[in-house]
């Protein structure tokens, strides 16, 4: 069986020319289904770039990435685009929408798959946001939420449509010790319920004993692989 | 409003929570729809007023086709014609009558010393079937030398004139070395032609006109036989009468190139014209502007949504609702004030504005346009909103 995420060979380069600088040296790696890993290392050794490339928001210039059976390199924007639909993203800031009420924005994160039930779509959000705390402040616009709220509200959009894979950059930077707590958690039940495989970049110490492998990246090279 | 949006569309109105959020954006940019919408409205009410100034006096004649000059403009600002042509045209088979139409304007002194300008149409008395049913009656009337019919729209003529006239009280009044007796009232409504009209005998007329002759009128009217089309005998009379100085127009076609000529060789036409495409360039501008701007503002939460999976069309949806939400609550109070200057206007000038469907239908179907073509420049921004650099 294949899994999730293969990488094979993978090269990265940024700008062209004599500024041509190449910031991924031939990873491989097979993530596997329903797995929580963690990519660690050093500012610049890649790790962000590796999650673009994993989440099909950057072209593939060298090697192969397989997502969810789907070969990336050479792919077509809109199977870029259906790709993503079967991604949950949490970036480092919220990236709320200010105009969107908390639920409004969850919601964003299900009407992305077409047309539904806008009734039982906004009970799906509710659901998600009451579970990560947020009961009280659903109608909330972002602009009334605190940072930790915000970052919560921006983990149910990721999760609210049941994503296979969940790339996550710094999730827990914004929470505080026991929210940040609570979403790996979620994270990690996610993967064994519903075999959410997800893969994060994070400094947190919290969170490393809750992974199930950890990935260290030096200079875009794996250097460190161990799993827990 | 966000909720009935949401059943419409299927999904949450972007567009709309986007504009409404932003209370001061949605002001500015409603208030400049709302006054483009208005400099648009003002200047087609101008022109509209102009136009129908122009072919009003049409509805004072019944005539199916009118011989006229090759070197006259319109109706009113005409070259003399001779009538001659009249009798030549009553040979034509399907022609049924013939009448010239005297046209002169008469200056004219109010008593408190204004002078006006009355344009003035000498006809044929016995010839009642050539002018409107209104106005027929009074035509046998006007036999008697130096009488008139007035216009009740006539500018600075006192009401209690109007008034005494339309009870029968008669009203005499000096103009061009004369005495006139308007004996009746007849409903043309002021223009830009004239401050009012008159209509009076070819005999009164010539003898108030001494420098005109009765052998060259202005037009010549005809009436054609039942059942026969006007096209034919037109062309029948074109093959007869000479090309080079007479056109031979049928009512109908008279009235269009009137109009025709007002709006596109008069320098009226062009202005009001000009008028028009800069309401509806400061309209482009300001509503590319907020959409422009809003959609900068928004990169960061589109990239967000781009790498969510949302594609191009969504991003379009957003800003094309934009569009249409901006056109629907500018045209709105853009079209109520435009209504009360219109009333305004028409207090102060007595020109004949008036609010046509067609007009507010047009204008809102341009808005609507407009916008959507401001919206459909500010997409290209949508480009820049890469999910990539989001990490």
């Amino acid at each position: 069986m294949t899994e999730p995420v293969e990488i094979h060979g993978l090269n990265h380069f940024f700008g062209s020319g004599e500024a041509r600088k190449q910031a991924i040296f031939d990873i491989n790696l097979s993530i596997a289904k329903g797995s929580l890993t963690i990519l660690m290392g050093p500012s610049g050794s890649g790790k962000t770039t590796l999650l673009t490339l994993i989440g099909a928001l950057r072209e593939i210039q060298e090697g192969s990435v397989r997502l969810l059976d789907h070969e990336l390199n050479g792919a077509t924007e809109a199977e870029l685009v259906g790709l993503r639909r079967r991604l949950g993203f949490i970036f480092q800031a919220h990236n709320l929408h200010e105009s969107l009420t908390a639920t409004q924005n969850v919601l964003m994160g299900l009407e992305v798959h077409g047309k539904g039930n806008v009734a039982k779509q906004r009970q799906a959000s509710h659901h998600m946001l009451d579970l990560l705390g947020l009961a009280d402040r659903r109608d909330y616009f972002p602009g009334n939420l605190s940072g930790g709220q915000k970052q919560r509200v921006a983990v149910a959009r990721a999760l609210v449509s049941n994503p296979e894979i969940v790339l996550a950059d710094e999730p827990t930077a914004a929470l505080d010790k026991e929210s940040g707590h609570t979403v790996v958690e979620m994270l990690k039940s996610l993967g064994k319920t519903r075999s959410t495989t997800t893969v994060m970049v994070t400094h947190d110490p919290r969170i490393l004993e809750m992974a199930d492998r950890i990935i260290t990246l030096e200079d875009g090279r794996v250097v460190k692989d161990v799993n827990n | 409003m966000s909720r009935l949006l949401t059943l419409l569309f299927g999904r949450l109105p972007i567009g709309w929570l986007q504009l409404s959020h932003n209370k001061g954006r949605l002001f500015a940019a409603v208030s400049g729809v709302a006054f483009a919408n208005l400099l648009v409205f003002m200047q087609l009410g101008i022109m509209g007023a102009l136009n129908g100034s122009t072919v009003a006096p049409y509805a004072l004649l019944n005539a199916d086709i009118i011989i006229s000059s090759q070197e006259g403009n319109t109706l009113t600002d005409s070259e003399h014609i001779a009538r001659v042509h009249m009798f030549e045209a009553l040979g034509v088979a399907g022609v049924a009558d013939a009448t010239p139409l005297y046209i002169n304007n008469l200056p004219f002194t109010l008593d408190d010393g204004t002078s006006v300008s009355l344009l003035t149409f000498g006809m044929n008395t016995t010839k009642q079937h050539f002018v409107a049913s209104a106005i027929a009656p009074f035509l046998e009337q006007l036999t008697i030398e130096n009488t008139v019919l007035l216009d009740e729209g006539t500018r600075g003529m006192p009401a209690s004139v109007i008034e005494g006239l339309s009870a029968g009280t008669p009203f005499s009044f000096e103009a061009n070395g004369g005495t006139l007796t308007a004996i009746g009232t007849m409903n043309v409504g002021g223009g830009f032609l004239a401050d009012g009209m008159l209509v009076t005998s070819d005999q009164t007329f010539l003898r108030f006109f001494s420098s005109r002759d009765s052998g060259a009128p202005d037009h010549i009217l005809l009436r054609i036989d039942d059942g026969v089309s006007g096209d034919t005998v037109a062309e029948r009379l074109r093959a007869v009468l000479p090309a080079a100085s007479v056109r031979v127009l049928t009512i109908q076609e008279a009235r269009d190139a009137d109009l025709a000529f007002m709006s596109s060789e008069r320098p009226t036409g062009i202005i009001f014209g000009f008028g028009v495409f800069m309401g509806i360039l400061v309209g482009l501008v300001i509503v590319y502007q907020v959409l422009s701007t809003d959609v900068a503002d928004h990169l960061r939460e589109y990239a967000t949504f781009k790498a969510m999976g949302y594609g191009h069309p969504f991003f379009l949806g957003i800003v094309f609702e934009e569009a249409i939400v901006l056109a629907i609550f500018g045209f709105i109070p853009g079209f109520i004030v435009s209504m009360g200057l219109y009333a305004g206007l028409v207090a102060v000038t007595s020109l004949p504005i008036t609010m046509v469907a067609s007009r507010a239908i047009y204008v809102f179907l341009g808005t609507l346009a407009a916008c959507a073509l401001s919206g459909a420049i500010a997409t290209r921004r949508l480009a820049s909103a890469d999910p990539a650099d989001l990490f």
